[in-house]
């Protein structure tokens, strides 16, 4: 399926964009992670939660096809 | 008469003037049945990091969830206390050091509850919403904040 997945601050630093669409294989969220750190190898350096259609889920969460995004440290206010 | 709106959103581009948060003190005034508001003002500090001084702070945000978790924010605090309303605004981009970035302000019929109500306002909003502060140093390097 095809996923569109959002980076923000400091992982667009390493993923050198916003935004991108990758079509993955049905499986968790661990699957995905795993098919990033292999295509940005810096990632695995940064701290960041995943938001899947806009609330954090953990990593053996399933993949819906909803929007994905890698959030680094929230540093609102 | 809790004046439960619609979401809307809570970004503002740039520094929050003075003068708007004025203007909203301002329009307070005819809610009659307001006894105490409380403001949270937000500035952003001038540290001093490695000899580099931060010049501004620059906002971004993962906009959709940012204003869905402050809906759910503000649907909480008005569970919990007893508020006749409640406004938060939160800049985005640029805000220079010394300029407001995030201004909370509740209002109800008695003080003690808006004293509770801020501070639990102000620590969901630090906690729980994808916003992204980058301290730009006067050199135009920078690194990315985090809250403490």
């Amino acid at each position: 399926m095809l996923i569109t997945i959002k980076y923000f601050g400091q992982i667009a630093e390493v993923t050198q964009k916003d935004e991108e669409q990758l079509e993955v294989s049905e499986g968790l969220v661990s699957g995905l992670l795993s098919v990033l750190n292999s295509k940005y190898s810096d990632l695995k350096n940064k701290d960041f939660q995943i938001a899947q259609h806009q609330e954090l889920v953990a990593l053996d969460t399933e993949l819906t096809g909803a929007e994905i995004a890698l959030l680094p440290p929230f540093s609102g206010g | 008469m809790k004046d439960k709106k619609p979401m809307k959103s809570v970004f503002k581009e740039g520094a929050i003037p003075s003068e708007f948060i004025g203007n909203s003190i301002y329009k307070h005034q005819t809610k009659t049945n307001i006894g105490a508001h409380n403001i949270f003002l937000g500035q952003v500090r001038a540290d001093e990091i490695d000899g580099k001084t931060v010049a501004a702070i620059e906002y971004t945000a993962y906009e959709d969830m940012a204003n869905q978790k402050f809906h759910e924010i503000r649907e909480s605090a008005f569970e919990k206390f007893d508020l006749t309303c409640m406004h938060i605004y939160h800049s985005l981009g640029t805000v220079k050091s010394g300029e407001i970035c995030l201004f909370v302000f509740v209002s109800s019929p008695r003080r003690k509850v808006v004293f509770k109500a801020l501070e639990y306002i102000v620590e969901a909003i630090k906690a729980d919403v994808p916003v992204f502060g980058k301290e730009i140093f006067e050199d135009e390097s920078h690194q990315w904040k985090v809250n403490s």
